[in-house]
């Protein structure tokens, strides 16, 4: 990879395009103090001209994203992509109804006419609303500055040492019996300038990282094949350094080992078993059974078109009230989390990253809230503030309420994976993320993994395939028996949440440690 | 009118993009689009919004490494800077032994896909159908969620071989959720079209959403099991996605999916569908109207995957077709499966007991052997008994070979232009008919409504 030098950021800078546009996209590679002075400087013009044409409350960000990505196969590189993305988007309130718009141009003109445009919308909008949207107050915070914790740039390091990491691990697979390998390394880094009429003035920087390969083992007949991801391995919201600690060159003939076993593994008896579930499997439950059923916006209906509602609702009727598990389960909401995914300095509504208990002692105490929102319920919460959960896969839409990091907190004794395998006389452990499904209202769920092994007797037998666990959200927590300690602690995440209308992604990581589920139901897929 | 990029810009943005990449060669996508949207939840207008956007894709080629960047700015100075970066990253990739040279001129179907009716969409128009739809919820105490999106997006792709196309085309797709007041039913619509003139009304939308609603309002459990289905076309679609996503050569040569046989070889020529079922992309055909040439320039032509239920093709990429002395055919995502005159009421006549399904949801791989998927019945789900609809049931989750479901047809509808997107956008265009299905496989019950 290129990086662009001072002299030609200064060229770029200087130049007539310099009075104009947003200069530089190798960010990481020169102070970018200039090019941050411009946006934060368009992000007032828009305000200043929002105001002027009559929005009650307005806020503008400038986003510049960059994702590279390159992918290979078996001994080759199949694709080296670097994308790069960035745009201007105001958002305005005019007599309590949203206008938005978003665009590609960041120029001084742009703010002007993005402003007026918004605020026409939002007039059109404001004649047929029905009820007017509210904001929650906000701290303001002129100045504000954040960073991703990160080690190593991702794009400080070049394309040739990705594929050539890539290479070696598909190699190592390739020996120790794969007979088909697909690998790849993900970065992105996301941009933001924000400013709001609240007094408001920020800028961060997230960055993200993910490693991944997939093992494919076939029968020497053709017969039947089986494939491994590296499941263990999440999407973090760090540095290069995540993955060279990945290590998949060092972990991919064990992966490759786990996918020729399961060709001969037998297949699961479908029944009744305590299931304990690594956290590499569990993130996933619990980003569907708990992460989307405690989305605010799910519980009003406002979500009911797509995502779909959440069984949490009305509000009243749960909050203090519901019953999710035992008392030993605890869950939090964070935006700070050291390697989150959803972890930021502040959401896109300019609200500081929060941490806040979603379920304390076993009970349902809060939901995840946006400015608008947090008003909804604050009579049963006593919190009259946001969460900060305000997002926006890009400039081109309006942020919405998304998921912060939703964590399962570790338990108070320091139970090992060994420990709850040796407290099990029948079960299944469960590694890794496999088929997921739920349905709108978070109820009934199937998960499948990676890798799942037969405990008999407090020993692990070996594997079995064709497995997945189905169950029904608040009786599947209420069978939490054994939770590991911190020294099981992990993060999982995903970078695709999908939600919204047009669908935006989301990241998002979740903390857990090893977990033990009493009697859940398995089915046998390959039946 | 639509802000896009008309084929005379897009050629000549094109052609300077190729200029600037030194390489052995390159070439450039030019994607330009210029879209609205509004939605309503709880029967109120939430978000909205419009963008129009240039992406400009430049591919660099040094002997076989190749590498790609793209930006979302045209301007000399950004396109020259991403050409230098797509060179240098070119430079540092490994070489790629599976590389085909760039596609060459030749004759490709031209397809207006393009219309006022949809490209003329304002604000204005969106919030009057908004409105439309919350004050046909509110006459009859419904919860209503809408959304309704629309774009025109031009796409060019030009290279050093002397390849220069150009396609542009409008979408329109409008969907609505009614929901009883006390959440105890639920019900879904959805039309899409390149002609916003062509969706379905809004007034029709709606009612049949409500319709749905009130039908499946208290609908009461019923036991999971194996049961005759009449999918509906909403229902029908994402599983033929699902199943035309396997037709690939080199995945069955590899032993790798459900098109996979032994020692290599494949189900071409093999009955996989009941008799009468045909399966086939045509990007010229009026109800599908699709970009009639691939993400790199090569044509798309009509092509029969399935005919009366005997497997015909599978796709293949150029690479794969040279090593294996096939002609390359890809598959771009539009599908038509060939219909029937026998309306949906006469479907459902022919079911003694079964179910009606409206749509499915949150469907997944499973077995990729079997192309088994996992998912939920969503928004109507209703009893048959003697050839009519009788109550409510409460959704279910399946567990389905699609493999098997296409064997165990038992009869097919009219085809139709349909919604298949969970999320309302458009999608990939599909042309399907409602299905009646017998041993369809429910493996639990839902409380979801």
């Amino acid at each position: 990879m290129s990086s662009v030098t001072r002299r030609d950021f200064v060229a770029q800078t200087t130049g007539a395009a310099a009075a104009t546009a947003l200069p530089g996209r190798a960010r990481a590679a020169v102070p970018m103090q200039d090019a941050e002075a411009y946006a934060k400087q368009l992000c007032m013009l828009a305000l200043d001209a929002a105001q002027g044409a009559g929005a009650d409350y307005a806020d503008a960000r400038v986003v510049m994203t960059r994702r590279q990505v390159v992918r290979t196969r078996d001994d080759r590189v199949e694709r080296v992509t670097d994308a790069e993305d960035q745009g201007f988007a105001v958002r305005v309130l005019v007599d309590g109804a949203w206008g938005f718009i978003g665009s590609p141009t960041v120029l001084r003109r742009e703010a002007f006419r993005l402003a007026r445009l918004a605020v026409e919308q939002a007039r059109i909008t404001a004649a047929s609303q029905r009820s007017r949207v509210r904001l929650a107050p906000a701290p303001a915070t002129p100045d504000g500055e954040w960073q991703s914790p990160v080690t190593i740039d991702p794009f400080s390091v070049g394309i040739e040492d990705k594929a050539d990491l890539l290479l070696r691990s598909n190699s190592a697979a390739l020996r120790a019996g794969g007979q088909f390998v697909e690998s790849g390394i993900e970065c992105a880094r996301m941009e933001t300038t924000f400013a709001s009429t609240d007094g408001t003035l920020l800028h961060q920087v997230q960055y993200r990282t993910y490693p991944t390969m997939t093992i494919t083992a076939v029968a020497s007949d053709g017969s039947r094949f089986a494939r491994r991801s590296s499941a263990e391995v999440a999407p973090m919201g760090l540095g290069y350094e995540h993955v060279q600690q990945a290590d998949l060159p060092g972990r991919a003939a064990s992966w490759a080992d786990e996918a020729v076993a399961q060709l001969s593994a037998p297949s699961v008896a479908a029944g009744t078993y305590d299931l304990i579930l690594h956290p590499s499997n569990l993130f996933l439950v619990i980003h569907e059974t708990l992460g989307h059923s405690t989305e605010l916006d799910r519980a009003m209906g406002f979500e009911a078109g797509y995502a779909g509602t959440s069984f949490l609702a009305p509000p009243s009727a749960m909050l203090n009230r519901f019953r999710f598990g035992p008392e030993f389960m605890n869950v939090q909401g964070d935006r700070t989390q050291h390697g989150g995914l959803a972890t930021v300095g502040w959401d896109d509504e300019g609200i500081p990253a929060d941490s806040w208990p979603i379920v304390r002692d076993g009970v349902f105490v809060d939901y995840q809230t946006t400015r608008e929102q947090a008003g909804w319920i604050s009579e049963y919460t006593g919190i009259d503030r946001s969460h900060g959960c305000a997002h926006a896969s890009s400039w081109r839409y309006p942020p919405f309420q998304r998921m912060p990091n939703v964590s399962l907190l570790p338990g108070e004794e320091e139970h090992s994976l060994d420990d709850i395998v040796s407290a099990t006389d029948r079960g299944l452990l469960i590694v890794g993320r496999g088929s997921y499904s739920i349905d709108q209202q978070r109820y009934n769920f199937q998960f499948g993994g990676q890798a799942c092994y037969e405990i008999r007797n407090g020993q692990r037998v070996g594997q079995v395939r064709d497995v997945a666990f189905q169950g029904r959200t608040p009786e599947f927590w209420n069978a939490l028996d054994m939770l590991g300690g911190t020294k099981t602690y992990e993060l999982g995440g995903t970078l695709y949440d999908g939600k919204g209308q047009p669908g935006q992604l989301n990241a998002v990581s979740h903390g857990c440690p090893v977990a033990r589920f009493k009697g859940i139901n398995v089915l046998n897929t390959g039946a | 009118m639509a802000n896009v990029l008309t084929e005379q810009q897009a050629q000549a943005l094109s052609e300077r993009a190729l200029r600037l990449i030194n390489a052995d060669g390159a070439q450039v996508r030019v994607v330009s689009r210029d879209a609205g949207h509004l939605r309503v939840g709880a029967n109120q207008i939430t978000t909205g919004g419009t963008h129009a956007d240039v992406t400009v894709e430049l591919t660099a080629r040094l002997g076989s490494r190749e590498a790609t960047v793209q930006v979302n700015q045209s301007t000399q100075d950004e396109l020259a800077r991403a050409a230098a970066r797509a060179v240098d990253a070119a430079r540092l990739a490994p070489e790629n032994p599976e590389l085909m040279p760039f596609p060459t001129p030749e004759p490709a179907p031209a397809v207006q896909a393009e219309f006022a009716s949809t490209a003329n969409l304002d604000a204005d128009s969106r919030v009057r159908t908004a409105t439309a739809i919350i004050e046909r919820a509110e006459a009859v105490d419904m919860v209503g969620a809408a959304f309704f999106t629309h774009d025109v997006t031009s796409t060019a792709v030009a290279n050093t071989a002397g390849l220069f196309r150009y396609h542009r085309a409008s979408r329109a797709a409008l969907s609505t959720t009614m929901r009883t007041a006390d959440g105890r039913g639920s019900g879904w619509a959805g039309s899409t079209h390149n002609d916003a003139d062509r969706l379905e009304s809004v007034a029709a939308l709606a009612d049949r959403a409500i319709g749905k609603a009130v039908g499946s309002q208290n609908a009461q459990p019923i036991a999971p099991g194996r049961y005759t289905v009449v999918l509906e076309r909403a229902a029908v679609a994402p599983l033929i996605q699902r199943w035309a996503a396997a037709l690939d050569a080199r995945a069955a040569a590899e032993g790798r999916s459900a098109m996979a046989r032994p020692d290599g070889g494949s189900a071409i020529g093999e009955t996989l569908a009941a008799d009468g079922l045909t399966v086939v992309s045509d990007p010229t055909d009026a109800e599908v109207l699709g970009r009639p040439f691939t993400d790199d320039g090569v044509p798309l032509h009509r092509t029969v995957w399935l005919r009366n239920g005997i497997l015909e093709h599978l796709s293949a990429t150029r690479y794969w077709a040279a090593q294996h002395g096939m002609d390359p055919l890809p598959y771009d995502g539009d599908l038509i499966v060939t219909g029937t005159e026998q309306s949906l009421e006469s479907l459902v006549a022919t079911v003694e007991r079964g179910l009606l399904v409206t749509r499915l949801w949150y469907i997944r791989e499973v077995d990729r052997r079997t192309l088994t998927v996992t998912g939920l019945t969503r928004d109507g789900t209703f009893l048959i008994e003697n050839g009519r609809i009788v109550r409510g049931v409460a959704n279910l989750r399946f567990n389905q070979s699609i493999v098997a479901l296409l064997r165990q047809v038992r009869a097919v509808g009219p085809s139709e232009r349909t919604l298949a997107t969970g999320s309302g956008d458009a999608g990939p265009a599909i042309v399907v008919p409602p299905l009646v299905v017998s041993d369809f496989q429910f493996t639990s019950a839902s409380d979801a409504v």
